[in-house]
């Protein structure tokens, strides 16, 4: 089966840092891949050339197995990739509701399609999604005034609105209340198994990726270190290396 | 729902008082007429200036490029249509030889507002592809250079009477009252701008614009057509302060390139001042800022003469310190604060 995220030898250097030196990965359509590695070892970069919010100097990153290296963020978003970010963001001025209701088919909507109020299959997905992330009390709250975990959980329903076909994620659980996770976890899964969404996923909680993930890439120094099924890169000699220094 | 956008009983009566309020004003108050035409284009200028500045947080300062465009424009068809304009403005406009009859200055406002339209909107689109890739401080300070080299551009073409500016044609007198026309057409331009701006903000367009206005970056991965959205918003923009500059030429009668047609220290200004007075990022808030703006202008001016440019600075000082929101914004959060109805 063709794979439907495919980046191969992704190189992108910051001066004299370089961030991603030669990185290969592949995301099957459909399944959950995981994306690990220590603190400054390049996943967010990646994540950012894979969206083309920052080009890359070589290698190749095809999507649906068409080259989108040299496109421009919207364009790629177009196409059916979507991401979230470390940090949330959401657009603070306007409620929870409409910041669902403005990223609802944003990116397969026609321009002109924007010059009407929202319709109703708009209005009761959003309703749908709200409830599902567990927001639906905040709808009128200014999404600005929600706290970390809650803009997570927005930002995560607002790219399911989207409706992405590839959704890739930066630390989903981070700053959510460990109360929560597991909601967070179930409904990951439920996206992917009922809403069709591919995710990549960073994540520093390892029991979260191992429980998600049906294969994982760990990152070191801007290098893959190694890549395999959770359980064996959890006893991968250099990837506990990597964490927690050689010994 | 988004409740600020919806129409309740309380803002229909609203509206209906103002528009009542607007149509009877002149016949109240004849003496004001002119300052009164005034503050309608001052609405129109302040709504236009919030679209692009308030709603999609692009703070533009050389707004009054349009508004001076569309001034000329307006004035070069309402002369060229009868004279030519070249001898029109090298005999300042003056004397017997340009008269315009009752059919020749109609005709002239109203094929000269449609063009100042066009024109305006026409520059904006050009300009915006290039102007709107910029961001933040960049776009603010290259929308006051645009303004400031129209002025100094138009003040070198001697067709258009160069420096020493251009005359609006004479009504004739067979008209009767002309301000009172022009009050009319100027009432029923700010309505439609207000009708327009309510309509776009209530469709997922105003969304994607407050959007725009909290995180471009964010809006673009997730494959909203930013660029278009903006281009659009400021096409819209330009086009009502060019019928607004055409009105403003006629009100005034005479363009001068820099202190009336470009004139980013004053109008410039003042709409950028009037939105943040009245509450940016609101609909209401705009027009609100308008009619407090002129009042205390039109004070200041004839109670404080001299000195009326200090109290003006003492207001924008006031609204920086005790109303950062601006009025509308105020009453908002003081309402929200006490759980109350948004206004």
């Amino acid at each position: 089966m063709m794979a439907l995220l495919e980046a191969v030898g992704v190189t992108k250097a910051f001066g004299g840092v370089v961030a991603n030196d030669g990185v290969s990965l592949a995301v099957a359509e459909g399944a959950i891949v995981g994306l690990i590695g220590p603190n400054g070892s390049g996943k967010t970069t990646l994540f950012n050339t894979i969206t083309g919010a920052i080009p890359i100097e070589s290698g190749s990153i095809r999507f649906k197995g068409k080259e989108i290296s040299q496109l421009l963020t919207g364009g790629i978003a177009r196409s059916g990739l979507i991401r979230t970010y470390q940090q949330p963001r959401v657009y603070g001025g306007l409620t929870t509701r409409d910041n669902m209701l403005v990223s609802v088919s944003i990116r397969h909507g026609s321009f002109a399609g924007l010059f009407r109020r929202a319709r109703e299959e708009a209005q009761e997905k959003v309703d749908e999604l709200l409830d599902f992330v567990g927001l639906t009390e905040k709808s009128g709250t200014l999404a600005g005034d929600l706290s970390f975990g809650q803009q997570k959980l927005l930002e995560l329903a607002m790219a399911l609105a989207n409706e992405p076909e590839l959704l890739l994620l930066d630390e989903p659980t981070a700053g959510i209340n460990p109360a929560l996770i597991n909601d967070v976890i179930d409904r990951l899964k439920v996206a992917n198994a009922a809403l069709g969404v591919t995710l990549l996923i960073i994540e520093h909680n390892m029991p979260v990726i191992m429980d998600l993930a049906q294969h994982v890439y760990c990152l070191a120094h801007g290098r893959l270190l190694a890549e395999g099924p959770p359980q064996a890169i959890q006893n991968d000699a250099l990837v506990l290396d990597a964490y927690l220094g050689a010994a | 729902m988004s409740d600020a956008r919806t129409l309740t009983p309380k803002r229909l009566l609203l509206i209906a008082s103002l528009l009542a309020t607007g149509i009877v004003a002149p016949l109240l108050f004849p003496a004001y007429q002119s300052q009164l035409t005034e503050l309608l284009l001052f609405i129109v200028f302040a709504l236009c200036w919030d679209l692009v500045g308030g709603q999609m947080g692009y703070n533009s300062f050389g707004n009054v490029l349009f508004v001076g465009l569309g001034m000329y424009a307006a004035a070069i068809v309402q002369v060229w249509l009868v004279y030519d304009v070249g001898l029109y403005n090298a005999a300042r406009g003056g004397g017997t030889a340009f008269v315009f009859d009752a059919s020749q200055f109609l005709t002239g406002l109203a094929l000269g507002i449609p063009a100042a339209v066009l024109i305006s909107a026409l520059a904006a689109w050009l300009l915006g592809s290039l102007v709107l890739t910029m961001r933040g401080h960049y776009f603010a300070i290259c929308t006051l250079g645009l303004g400031i080299a129209a002025g100094q551009i138009a003040a070198g073409i001697p067709w258009i009477g160069a420096g020493s500016g251009m005359l609006t044609p004479n009504p004739p007198e067979s008209l009767g009252h002309v301000p009172l026309l022009l009050y009319y057409v100027a009432l029923g331009l700010a309505v439609l701008c207000t009708l327009t701006f309510a309509w776009l903000l209530s469709t997922r367009f105003g969304l994607a614009l407050n959007a725009i206005r909290d995180d471009e970056d964010k809006a673009e991965a997730m494959g909203l057509k930013t660029h278009a959205a903006k281009v659009t918003a400021w096409v819209v923009a330009a086009g009502f302060l060019g019928a607004a500059g055409a009105l403003y030429g006629n009100l005034v009668r005479f363009i001068d390139p820099i202190q009336t047609a470009f004139a980013g220290a004053t109008i410039g200004v003042w709409m950028i001042l009037m939105a943040l007075l009245g509450g940016r990022g609101t609909l209401l808030g705009p027009i609100v800022g308008a009619i407090v703006f002129q009042v205390t202008k039109e004070l200041f001016w004839t109670y404080l003469l001299g000195w009326q440019r200090v109290g003006l600075g003492l207001l924008i000082i006031l609204v920086a310190v005790f109303f950062p929101s601006g009025i509308v914004g105020f009453v908002r959060e003081r309402n929200a604060a006490s759980g109350g109805e948004k206004p």
